[in-house]
């Protein structure tokens, strides 16, 4: 048995609360799995699973704060050549006593279905499991009706709307209220405040909590703002007060790139354009990965070069304060992908529902305050990252090119580095690494 | 006096209204009187009875029977430099007035780049519930709340009949004011203003707990009427009285509904596209939080309005229709 343990979510934290198991004891899981909400000081993180296996006991009721690195919950590693749980049917059933895994139940009745292409396309898209369906068709064919009723089945049962009164509904996410446990007393059943309240007397007043009960946020939001806030101090303090930062500073100029993006947004629909922020970052991961001493760690007074380019990306929330969430190896990424990355990251930044690997991951950190108007910005590192990143507005200035008087767009571009990782050279190493890749956008 | 040290009188809506006409006679030589039967008959309603005696034909002034032309006449004069106060019998006749109302005196500022305003007020009676039938029994105030460039009044109380006048007049822009036929001759005391009477503001005239009941003119005294049907069956009751319909006191409703979180908007008139339509739109974009129960609406059933006094009295919102409203939203 392994265990499942509080994790780190980054320097700043050393306890957490949990806020809301998503797995059952006895269900299959698979590394990268969200398995709990962890509340911490900043948001709501899912945290996500680091091995694969099924899940056994679970060790704390959702509403505990605990140290982080206590376990929370044990996980049965899966056992070796018993073939690969990940080819397990996608959705297990759940089964009350978890009998020793026998034969691979990917070899069910599968291969039975008898349904056409078009059945199969059909329930793929609307997620429906032909095996759990009864074909009507001639000698049990599955038609294309069978599907589509099970489709409408799955939604009508997994849709059923809880009628709460939008007062109630505030009130129950503020105090922490499942409303599918309350029963309503308004017209046709529906919730009412006064149902809430009497399912929960008051924000002080809660009592124990029970495992069936998804707790959802215990902070009200404005204790939230001033945790984060408090959270924010102490590790910006931990920066400026441990690591000697050195600044250095270069202005690039855009025009190329600028160039090749308006081009590049010319040719495309709408939904497919792209930012000058997205190359702005694909530049400062692929200098990263082209330095890679300003790409990792500095812990216990030694330096550890991260695996792959985690680039950390600096949200600020619309209740104050700010997260650094990490694209993953956003050197790889097409700047599509990074472009959809960023707005998904970004949106989720904002609601609060960031999973753990993107919170602790981060190898280095991009500051992006041009779109707030600034146009230079040095930055305050993310212990225990060892750089940051910053870049201003892109502006029209005049500026020497080819022995002429030129206007060209152009950003500055800094960075904030640990000086005892690494030296001044190695920093301008990366900003011109930085300038060079944007003067030839194509390639990025 | 009274008994407080106050200053106290008995009086009637109609002859506050009166009160307030005569003193922007006395106090402003521009003020001057002008409708239909507003001189010698004394006013369809009795107004202004007495008054073109005391102030003479130049002030107040009879016109023809064309709304069109002294609703003309009365903007033609205020951008003169004149204060005409215009009465317009009823609301169901001032449709033929609107082209004046709606393409004049609400857009002149504005076509003129901010030169030429227009501080007309136009006054008018509205509702139903005297069984004067269908094509005297309209509630229109709705649809001038509708423009911009003008405001809209309503006044419910004696209060409000005595003392929105002065304000009206001094607004530089067109005011229109409803007087539900029906309040006329509502008697009371009338104390002086203890604040300067404005034309912002929302009024709570009876403050509750657990549901606001949002209503205007004729509708006011039903109001409160079912507020003490309702206290007596433990239903604390707020009711707010717009006051002003254009601009309403959108912080007023929001307010009231943040304490009360279930509403009912009274108003006599038809319920599709009215008054209360907006309101309850307002509820829906302001305070859709807040809420803790659909709000409900008390209007007139779509129908011409019947001249039968039990269908009419069907017709039209009552006391028990409000009673029953609000417990459909507390209950």
């Amino acid at each position: 048995m392994a265990e499942f343990t509080m994790p780190s979510l980054g320097a700043d934290m050393d306890k957490g609360t949990l806020q809301e198991w998503l797995v059952q004891p006895g269900e299959l899981v698979r590394k990268g799995d969200p398995v709990a909400v962890i509340e911490t000081a900043k948001s709501s993180i899912e945290v996500e699973c680091f091995a694969t296996g099924r899940m056994g006991e679970l060790l704390i009721e959702p509403g505990t704060t605990v140290p982080v690195g206590t376990p929370l919950a044990l996980i049965e590693p899966a056992a070796e050549g018993a073939g690969k749980p990940e080819k397990a049917e996608e959705k297990p059933p759940v089964r009350p006593a978890p009998a020793p895994v026998s034969a691979p139940p990917a070899a069910q009745d599968r291969g039975h279905v008898e349904a056409g292409p078009l059945v199969r396309h059909l329930a793929e898209r609307t997620g429906v499991d032909l095996a759990a369906v009864q074909g009507s068709g001639h000698g049990g064919r599955l038609t294309r009706t069978d599907v589509e009723q099970a489709a409408a089945a799955t939604t009508a049962a997994g849709q059923a709307r809880v009628r709460a009164t939008p007062l109630a509904r505030r009130l129950a996410a503020e105090r922490g209220v499942d409303l599918a446990a309350v029963t309503g007393t308004g017209r046709d059943s529906a919730i009412r405040a006064a149902d809430v309240r009497k399912a929960a007397p008051g924000p002080t007043a809660a009592g124990p909590r029970h495992l069936t009960v998804p707790v959802r946020p215990s902070h009200p939001p404005e204790d939230r703002t001033a945790a984060r806030r408090q959270a924010i101090a102490g590790l910006m303090t931990r920066a400026n007060r441990d690591i000697p930062h050195y600044y250095l500073s270069t202005t690039i100029d855009m025009a190329p790139a600028m160039g090749w993006l308006h081009e590049h947004n010319r040719r495309s629909p709408v939904a497919e354009r792209i930012l000058p922020a997205a190359l702005l970052l694909k530049a400062a991961a692929l200098a990263a990965r082209e330095v890679p001493e300003l790409n990792g760690f500095w812990t216990d007074d030694h330096y550890t070069a991260g695996e792959g380019v985690h680039l950390g990306v600096a949200v600020s929330l619309r209740r104050g304060g700010l997260v650094a969430p990490a694209l993953h190896d956003a050197d790889t990424l097409e700047l599509r992908q990074l472009m959809n990355g960023l707005k998904d990251l970004v949106a989720r930044a904002r609601t609060g529902r960031l999973r753990s690997s993107e919170v602790s991951d981060p190898t280095i950190t991009v500051t992006n305050l041009g779109d707030q108007g600034v146009e230079t910005v040095f930055g305050v590192i993310y212990p225990p990252q060892v750089a940051l990143v910053g870049f201003g507005r892109i502006v029209d200035r005049p500026c020497a090119v080819d022995g002429l008087l030129g206007v060209r767009p152009v950003v500055t571009a800094t960075l904030s580095a640990d000086h005892r990782a690494t030296d001044g050279a190695v920093g301008a190493h990366y900003l011109t690494a930085v300038d060079h890749l944007l003067h030839t956008p194509e390639q990025l | 006096m009274g008994a407080d040290g106050t200053e106290k009188s008995k009086t009637t809506y109609r002859e506050a209204m009166r009160e307030a006409i005569r003193e922007a006679l006395r106090s402003d030589d521009r003020v001057f009187l002008m409708g239909e039967d507003v001189g010698r008959y004394g006013g369809c309603f009795g107004v202004s009875l007495g008054l073109l005696e005391e102030f003479g034909p130049e002030r107040i002034r009879d016109t023809p029977l064309s709304e069109s032309t002294f609703v003309g006449a009365g903007i033609g004069a205020a951008l003169a430099g004149m204060r005409p106060i215009v009465e317009i019998m009823t609301v169901n006749f001032s449709l033929l007035a609107l082209d004046q109302i709606l393409n004049n005196a609400a857009t002149l500022l504005h076509m003129s780049g901010g030169q030429l305003p227009v501080p007309i007020v136009i006054r008018m009676t509205t509702g139903a519930g005297r069984q004067l039938a269908a094509q005297h029994s309209h509630s229109l105030e709705g649809w001038y709340a509708h423009i911009p460039g003008i405001r809209v009044l309503a006044p419910a109380t004696i209060e409000d009949a005595r003392h929105m006048l002065a304000p009206a007049l001094a607004d530089p822009d067109p005011v229109l004011i409803f007087e539900h036929g029906s309040l006329y001759n509502l008697s009371g005391e009338l104390r002086p203003p203890t604040r300067p009477v404005d034309l912002d503001h929302a009024a709570i005239r009876r403050p509750g707990t657990d549901i606001s009941l949002i209503t205007y003119g004729g509708s006011l005294p039903k109001a409160l009427a079912a507020a003490d049907e309702l206290a007596a069956e433990g239903v604390e009751a707020e009711v707010i009285d717009l006051r002003a319909l254009r601009p309403l006191d959108d912080a007023a409703i929001a307010a009231s509904v943040t304490r009360t979180h279930r509403a009912v908007v009274i108003d006599e008139a038809w319920r599709t596209g009215s008054l209360a339509a907006e309101v309850c739109a307002r509820i829906a974009e302001r305070s859709f939080y807040e809420l803790d129960a659909p709000v409900e609406r008390v209007c007139s059933a779509e129908v011409p309005i019947p001249y039968a006094r039990r269908l009419e009295e069907a017709a039209l919102p009552q006391t028990a229709d409000i009673v029953a409203a609000a417990h459909r939203a507390v209950d």
